[in-house]
C-alpha cells in the first residue's frame, strides 16, 4: 500500500506492506538514523516522536502513522547548526558508540518540552526506556540537565 | 613527567560525537549495498551429536538462494583464531546446540526465511558434557584427551610449608556465570566480491586483522586479495574480537559462491542466542592467615567454562591466573588454572578478560577472611595491600605505580565508608524490612598484551600529512564507543603541536592501515598511543633533517617545538607551511613506526614468571545498596569509584570508561543471566535477559588519580577493562552486608538472594534446638 508521512517537516509519499513496522519503512527509504537495536520493544533505539509522542517505531505499524508528524534526529539539528540537546550530548561525553544515542536524544527532547527544568529523577524516568550499553548513563543524564540550562535561557 | 600540555588532558569534545548525535554515523545495516542479498544460518539444535545428514526439502525451489556447507570450504574448516579447532561450519560432529552447520543467502528476508526452514538434519545425538564437573570428570571425552583446552599453574614460596604455621585457614569457593555483551548495534557483516577475484569484507569489529587472516585461511586466499574493512561500531566490550571472524566467514563464503555481496546482520534473538560470552567460573580459594590479618599463604583453583571451542580461552585462562591474588601480597601461593570444554556455545572475550571471575572470588574472599576475623573488610584489606616493591606471585616487582593504597585511601575517603557501615546497621536494626548495605573493593588490571605479547606482535602505526592539510593517524585500532579516534589523534596533535582539528585517525582498512595489533586488552592507548607518538616524533625529524636540503634553508639545521620548526633567529615555519614545502619529496610527509619495546620487563613463557605487565591500573569501589527484605528487590544507590590508570589523555572519556565499565559490572552483579538448559541459553530476549536502565543506575562519584607511568605516551595507562573488574564485588558485598547472608555466587539475584536467607533462618533455628 502506499501512504502519506510527514518526516522532519518533509512531506513523502511511500509504499509499504500492511503489516509493515515503522522502523523498517523508516530505514528503507533512508532514515537509518532510526535504529534497530531488539525490533521487540525493549531497548529503545528506534524511538521516534510520533504527533509529540516517543514511542518505539518497531512497535507501532507503519499504516498506523500515516497522515501523522514523525520526528527523528535529523529533523532537530544537523552537524553544521546542532540542536542544543545534541551539542550538550557531544560535549559532556554522553556519547560513546552512539548507537542509543539518536531515540535518547528524543527521549530527552520530548521530556524538555513538557519539563524544561527536570530533576534528575525526572530525567532518569524519562529516559527509562531508552538502554544504553556504553556510558553508565551518567554523562547523558548529565547532557539532559546542560541542555535544559542553555534551553531555559534562550527562551 | 612535569611537561605542560594543550591537548592531551584537555575537556575537547570526540571526533565524532556530533555525527553520531545528529544521526549521520552509519552503521553496517544503514549502509546501501547494490545487488546485496542476506545471509542466514542453520544451527545444530542439539549439544552434541553426529550429523548424518542435511537434507533439502525438494519442494523448495533451490535455483532462487545460495547454500553453503563445509564441503564447500576452499580452505582449512576452522575459524583461525589462537588454534583451529573452531569449525566454520559443522562437518561430522556437531559440538553445541548452536553450531552453524549450513549457511544459506537469499534476495530477500521472505525466501530467506523459506530456505532456512526448508534445510533439516538428520543427527545422531550423543550425550553431551553440560557442566565443568562433568567435563573435568570425563564422563565423555568431547574435546583433546580430557576435555581440558588449557591449564597454567603459578607457585612462589612454599605454601603448602606455610598453611602449617597459620592460625586460621580460610576456604570458600565461588562461581560465576555467563555474561552477554549486550553492544546496542548487534553483530553485522558484508562481503562484497571483486571483479578481478578479490574480496572484501566490512563491518562491525574490533580486529580487522584478525577477520583477515581468518578469512585467508579458511579461503585459501593469497593475503593481498583480501581486504578487510571496519565500520562504525556501535559498541563491542570484547564482543566483537572473536565472533566478526566467524561471521566475516559465513558471509564471505555466501559472497563468494553466489557472486554478489552478502550481508549478515543477526536480529538480537540470534545475537543473544549464539555470540560468544564472559566464561563462567567456578573459583576456590584457600588462605592461611595470621590472627592480626595478615595473610601468609594461599592455594587457589581455578576453573573457567570455555565451551565447546577455544575461541580466546587459552589468553582468557592466563590473564585469569594472573590476576588470582587481586590486590593483595601473599609471600607463599600455589594456584592452578583450568578451561574446560562443555557442550555450550563457545565462550569468549569480554571486556575485563578472565579478571572480573578471578576478581570476584578474591574480593569475596578478602570478606570471608574478615568475617572469620572479626575484622572490618576495610582494615584486612589496608593491611595486606600490594605497594611500590612488592612482589607479584609470578615474581614481578614494580617500584612505581602501584596504587592500590592511594584509590583505596580515596575512594574510601568519597564514600565516607567507616561511617555508612556503623550508621546502616543500625538503621537495618530499626527498619529489617527495607535495608541498607555498603560494600568495598578493589581491583587490579595489567595494561596490553601478557608477558611478551607486545613484543612478539610489534604493531606498527603511521602518520601521514594529507594534500587537504591534515595529519592521519594510520592503524588498525578501532573506533568503537571507547573514543580511539580521539585519544590516538590527541596524542598525536599533541606530539606535533596542532590542534585536534588538524589530525584525523583514518578508518581502519586492512588494504591502508598498518597493522597495529587487535583493539583489544586495554591495550590501544597505552601501546599503541606510544607508537603513534614515536611515529610523529619521526615524521618531524624526517621532516627538519629533509629541510636542510631546500635551496631556502641550506646548511641550516631545524628543531621542532610547538608545532613548528625553528633552526634559530627568525626561521619559524609552522608545521603545514613546512609540509607544502616538502611535498615534492616521496615519503617524507609520512612516517611508519614499529613498538619500541620498553627496556628493563622480562617475561618467561616456560616457567610464567617474570614481568607479566609493564604497568598496572588500579580502582576501589564503595557501592551502597538498597534491599527491599519482601520482594528482594536490589536497589544500587551509590558508587563511589576512584581508579588509577597513569595520565588520562582525555580525562571525559576515561570517566565515560569507568562510569559504563562499572554499571556493566554492576548488572553482572545482580541483574544479567543467560539462563542454560540443555546447553542452550534460555534467554532470547533483551526482556528476558535484563541491562541496567537508568532506573537501575546508582549515583556515581568518580575520581581520577593519575600517576604518570614513565613508558606510557604522556603517561598514559590502559583503562578500558579495568572498571569491570572490581563492581561486582563491592555490589555483591553491599547486598551481603545489607541482608546479613553471605552471597558467593553472581548474579545475586532473588531467588538465589532468598535461598541464602531462608538457609541463615534454618540455620538459626538449629542453633536454637
Ligand atoms: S528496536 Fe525498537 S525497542 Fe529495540
Ligand atoms: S553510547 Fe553506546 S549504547 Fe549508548
Amino acid at each position: 500500500m502506499k501512504g502519506t508521512f510527514f518526516i522532519n517537516g518533509r512531506k513523502e509519499e511511500w509504499s509499504f506492506a500492511p503489516d509493515a513496522v515503522l522502523l523498517d519503512v523508516l530505514r528503507e527509504n533512508g532514515r537509518t538514523e532510526v535504529h534497530r537495536g531488539c525490533g521487540e520493544g525493549a531497548c529503545g533505539s528506534c524511538a521516534v516522536v510520533l504527533d509529540g509522542t516517543l514511542v518505539n517505531s518497531c512497535q507501532v505499524f507503519a499504516a498506523s502513522a500515516q497522515e501523522k508528524e514523525i520526528l527523528t534526529v535529523a529533523g532537530l539539528g544537523s552537524i553544521h547548526s546542532p540542536h542544543p540537546l545534541q551539542a550538550a550530548f557531544v560535549e559532556t561525553g554522553a556519547v560513546q558508540c552512539g548507537f542509543c544515542t539518536p531515540a535518547m536524544i528524543l527521549a530527552a527532547y520530548c521530556l524538555l518540552k513538557k519539563t524544561p527544568n527536570p530533576t534528575d529523577d525526572e530525567i532518569r524516568r524519562a529516559l527509562d526506556g531508552n538502554s544504553c550499553r556504553c556510558t553508565g548513563y551518567v554523562k547523558i543524564i548529565e547532557a539532559v540537565r546542560l541542555a535544559a540550562r542553555r534551553m531555559s535561557s534562550h527562551d | 613527567m612535569d611537561e605542560t600540555t594543550a591537548v592531551v588532558g584537555s575537556p575537547v569534545p570526540r571526533t565524532d560525537g556530533l555525527a553520531k548525535a545528529c544521526g549521520s554515523a552509519q552503521f553496517l545495516d544503514d549502509l546501501n549495498i547494490d545487488g546485496c542479498w542476506i545471509g542466514g544460518t542453520v544451527r545444530a539444535q542439539v549439544p552434541r551429536g553426529k550429523l548424518r545428514e542435511i537434507r533439502l526439502d525438494p519442494s523448495f525451489d533451490w535455483g532462487r538462494v545460495v547454500l553453503v556447507t563445509a564441503r564447500d570450504l576452499p580452505g582449512i574448516n576452522a575459524v583461525s583464531m589462537i588454534r583451529d579447532d573452531y569449525p566454520a561450519l559443522a562437518d561430522l560432529l556437531i559440538s553445541f546446540p548452536t553450531q552453524a552447520v549450513a549457511l544459506v543467502a537469499a534476495p530477500d528476508q521472505e525466501t530467506l526465511g523459506e530456505a532456512l526452514a526448508a534445510v533439516s538434519l538428520d543427527v545422531e545425538e550423543l550425550p553431551p558434557i553440560l557442566t565443568v564437573e562433568d567435563s573435568i570428570a570425563c564422563t565423555q571425552v568431547i574435546w583433546g584427551e580430557n576435555n581440558i583446552m588449557d591449564e597454567y599453574s603459578i607457585a612462589s614460596g612454599n605454601a603448602a610449608e606455610a598453611f602449617e604455621t597459620a592460625d586460621l585457614i580460610v576456604e570458600g569457593t565461588y562461581r560465576t556465570k555467563h555474561q552477554e555483551h549486550v553492544y546496542l548495534e548487534t553483530q553485522g557483516m558484508a562481503a562484497l566480491p571483486g571483479e578481478d577475484g578479490s574480496l572484501e569484507v566490512i563491518g562491525s569489529m574490533q580486529c580487522p586483522y584478525y577477520v583477515h587472516s581468518a578469512l585467508v585461511k579458511a579461503l585459501g586466499f593469497p593475503p593481498e586479495k583480501v581486504r578487510v574493512r571496519q565500520t562504525v561500531t556501535g559498541g563491542a566490550f570484547g564482543g566483537k574480537e572473536d565472533y566478526p571472524s566467524i561471521l566475516g566467514l559465513h558471509a564471505a563464503l555466501l559472497a563468494l559462491k553466489s557472486g554478489r555481496p552478502v550481508k549478515m546482520v543477526y536480529d538480537r534473538k540470534e545475537d543473544l542466542l549464539c555470540t560468544t560470552k564472559r566464561h563462567p567460573s567456578v573459583i576456590r580459594h584457600r588462605t592461611g592467615v595470621k590472627k592480626d590479618g595478615t595473610l601468609t599463604a594461599a592455594e587457589i583453583d581455578i576453573v573457567l567454562d570455555g565451551g565447546a571451542f577455544t575461541t580466546m580461552s587459552k589468553v582468557v585462562l592466563s590473564r585469569s591466573i594472573l590476576h588470582a591474588t587481586g590486590c593483595y601480597f601473599i609471600p607463599h601461593v600455589s594456584v592452578r588454572a583450568r578451561a574446560v570444554a562443555t557442550n555450550t556455545p563457545p565462550n569468549g572475550a569480554y571486556r575485563g578478560f578472565g579478571v572480573p571471575q578471578s576478581n570476584f572470588a578474591i574480593e569475596r574472599h578478602m570478606d570471608r577472611i574478615a568475617e572469620a576475623l572479626g575484622m572490618d573488610p576495610l582494615d584486612l584489606r589496608k593491611k595486606n595491600l600490594l605497594k611500590n616493591g612488592s612482589s607479584f606471585p609470578y615474581g614481578q616487582v614494580l617500584d612505581e605505580g602501584m596504587s592500590a593504597e592511594l584509590v583505596l585511601d580515596k575512594v574510601v575517603e568519597m564514600s565516607g565508608y567507616r561511617e555508612k557501615r556503623r550508621l546502616f546497621d543500625e538503621e537495618n536494626r530499626k527498619n529489617p524490612f527495607f535495608r541498607k548495605g555498603i560494600g568495598l573493593s578493589l581491583g587490579l588490571h595489567g595494561g596490553g598484551f601478557t608477558g611478551s605479547g607486545e613484543e612478539t606482535i610489534s604493531g606498527s602505526a603511521s602518520v601521514r600529512v594529507t594534500g587537504g592539510g591534515k595529519v592521519e593517524v594510520l592503524v588498525s585500532s578501532v573506533e568503537m564507543g571507547q573514543g580511539a579516534s580521539t585519544v590516538l589523534p590527541m596524542i598525536a596533535a599533541e606530539t606535533l603541536g596542532l590542534d585536534l582539528e588538524s589530525v584525523v585517525h583514518h578508518v581502519p582498512d586492512t588494504s591502508v592501515v598498518p597493522n597495529s595489533g587487535p583493539t583489544v586488552a586495554s591495550r590501544t592507548t597505552m601501546y599503541v598511543g606510544k607508537t603513534v607518538q614515536d611515529a610523529c616524533i619521526s615524521l618531524v625529524e624526517q621532516m627538519a633533517e629533509k629541510a636542510a636540503e631546500l635551496e631556502e634553508f641550506a646548511g641550516k639545521r631545524f628543531s621542532f617545538d610547538k608545532g613548528a620548526f625553528t633552526a634559530g633567529g627568525n626561521d619559524r615555519i609552522p608545521f603545514f607551511d613546512m609540509a607544502k614545502r616538502l611535498a615534492s619529496f616521496p615519503g617524507i610527509l609520512s612516517a611508519t613506526v614499529q613498538y619500541r619495546p620498553i627496556p628493563g620487563f622480562s617475561w618467561d613463557e616456560a616457567s610464567y614468571t617474570g614481568d607479566a605487565y609493564k604497568a598496572y591500573a588500579w580502582i576501589a569501589d564503595v557501592v551502597e545498596v538498597e534491599v527491599d527484605m519482601d520482594t528482594f528487590e536490589i536497589m544500587p544507590r551509590k558508587a563511589y569509584i576512584s581508579a588509577e590508570m597513569g595520565k588520562a589523555i582525555s580525562p571525559v572519556l576515561a570517566e565515560g570508561q569507568i562510569e559504563g565499565g562499572s554499571l556493566q559490572a554492576f548488572g553482572y552483579a545482580y541483574l544479567e543471566d543467560v539462563g542454560m538448559k540443555n546447553g542452550s541459553y534460555t534467554a532470547a530476549h533483551l526482556n528476558q535477559y535484563l541491562i541496567p536502565t537508568t532506573l537501575d543506575t546508582p549515583d556515581f562519584s568518580v575520581d581520577l588519580q593519575e600517576v604518570p607511568f614513565s613508558w606510557g605516551p604522556y603517561g598514559a595507562k590502559g583503562l578500558g577493562e579495568l572498571p569491570m573488574d572490581s563492581g561486582a564485588p563491592a555490589l555483591v558485598a553491599a547486598v551481603g552486608h545489607a541482608a546479613g547472608v553471605f552471597p558467593e555466587e553472581i548474579p545475586v539475584a532473588g531467588e538465589y538472594l532468598h535461598s541464602l536467607l531462608r538457609g541463615k533462618k534454618q540455620e538459626r533455628k538449629a542453633g536454637e534446638k
